[in-house]
């Protein structure tokens, strides 16, 4: 029996509604979703089923130290997704800026940020991507950054990115969005998530958007159309912060 | 200071190939080198069948704090490898001060990377004395040939590895 989407919506409303449930319980926000999130059908044989093991209050422990990247890194054109090839890549020019906090709104500084994404008709440039839209030789779709050193700000120049088909379920599309690898200070601290653009009508179908039950955490994916940031005869801005989450031990309050 | 609520984690997907594996991401040792070894092993699911589609980073707190330049001649203490069609990766590096070497699994499916170690040395250890026999087995890398060490890494069922949380 082919899964539709009536049948992924039902399930995405019934734990969203014992989420709520168990909020009015008492029960903590959940700001990251849950490992096991069915609508989402990759989960299922993925995440693990025994609990995780803590690790708490271990000053030696190395996933609180983190990797340093430099300037070597990263080259000068790195943040222009628009600049990896000869020619003008096609679509909607836009600009994303924001800042990489910690979780007491303290900039992380000299952090490396990836960037990756589909192009403007929703096609990666990936093998196994076999959605029948074209790829465009005049862009790939990846880019990388340090957070500044004075305030913990990035930015980079690219292509809105198209809506994709993908094959979760009959008919199911992904909503435009950006992929983003972070690091901090901590190894513990890294994260990988996805921007998304707002007023996008996809994302109440879309199971992976929704496995981030909470729905202030789920507004947080997505960006800010902030016209200061629009450039003249050139691209759309949005804004997007991103705070990063770690234990209360990876945290020097010196130097940063 | 203002607190600030977390961004939530969201998978790597499948389609990260083309973005953020490097050149030489696993070589995090230079060639040659007289303390190198080989990690090694496959990623497994529930159904015990490979995930090709995983992309596994490793870190030791040691030489530079990290780096995705290799430049023959400095350890680095950072790698990152997807797996192949078979589900395995590898990676060159040193023989580490410390009993484990870090490793984090993200791979489509998975809403929240997965954090784990590959022992190296057996213990004494913190981490390791504190687990029964069975799960303590998931963490230690099995040495073989030629200073290559095997480890398996199951997302779930049976001989499930064990994942950890840091608070």
């Amino acid at each position: 029996m082919t899964l539709n989407q009536s049948d992924i919506d039902t399930e995405v409303s019934a734990i969203r509604e014992a989420y709520e449930k168990a909020r009015a319980g008492g029960a903590p926000v959940a700001h990251h979703p849950p490992r096991d999130y069915a609508p989402y059908r990759s989960s299922v044989l993925r995440h693990p089923k025994q609990p995780l093991v803590a690790i708490a209050g271990d000053p030696e422990a190395m996933e609180l130290t983190g990797p340093v990247f430099g300037a070597t890194d990263v080259g000068d054109l790195d943040n222009d997704l628009t600049r990896r090839h000869t020619g003008e890549p096609l679509g909607e020019r836009i600009t994303v800026s924001g800042r990489l906090l910690d979780s007491a709104g303290r900039p992380v500084r000299g952090q490396l940020i990836e960037v990756w994404q589909a192009n403007a008709s929703g096609r990666y440039p990936h093998q196994r991507d076999q959605h029948q839209a074209p790829l465009d030789p005049n862009f790939t779709g990846t880019g990388r950054m340090l957070t500044s050193e004075a305030d913990g700000s990035y930015s980079f120049t690219t292509i809105k990115p198209g809506a994709y088909p993908w094959r979760n379920h009959e008919n199911a599309w992904r909503p435009a969005h950006i992929h983003f690898s972070l690091f901090g200070t901590a190894f513990t601290q890294r994260l990988i998530t996805q921007m998304y653009f707002p007023g996008d009508p996809l994302f109440a179908y879309d199971p992976i958007l929704q496995s981030v039950t909470d729905e202030a955490a789920r507004a947080r994916l997505v960006a800010t159309y902030d016209h200061a940031l629009s450039r003249p005869e050139f691209s759309l801005g949005y804004r997007w912060d991103i705070v990063l989450d770690g234990p209360s031990a990876t945290w020097i309050e010196e130097g940063r | 200071m203002t607190s600030q609520l977390p961004t939530p984690s969201h998978t790597v997907g499948p389609f990260y190939g083309y973005a953020l594996p490097f050149e030489g991401g696993g070589e995090m040792a230079p060639p040659g080198h007289a303390s190198a070894i080989t990690l090694h092993g496959c990623v497994y699911d529930g159904e015990g069948e490979p995930v090709p589609d995983a992309l596994l980073e490793f870190w030791q707190g040691e030489g530079l704090p990290g780096s995705l330049h290799r430049n023959g001649v400095d350890f680095t203490g950072f790698g990152r490898v997807a797996t192949d069609a078979a589900g395995h990766w590898t990676v060159h590096t040193l023989a580490p001060r410390t009993p484990y070497i870090s490793v984090c699994v993200f791979a489509r499916g998975l809403t929240h990377h997965l954090f784990t170690r590959a022992y190296v040395n057996d213990g004494p250890d913190t981490l390791l004395d504190a687990l029964p026999p069975e799960r303590r087995e998931t963490l230690l890398a099995q040495g073989g040939e030629g200073r290559t060490y095997r480890f398996d890494i199951r997302l779930q069922g049976e001989g499930e590895t064990v994942f950890l949380d840091f608070r």
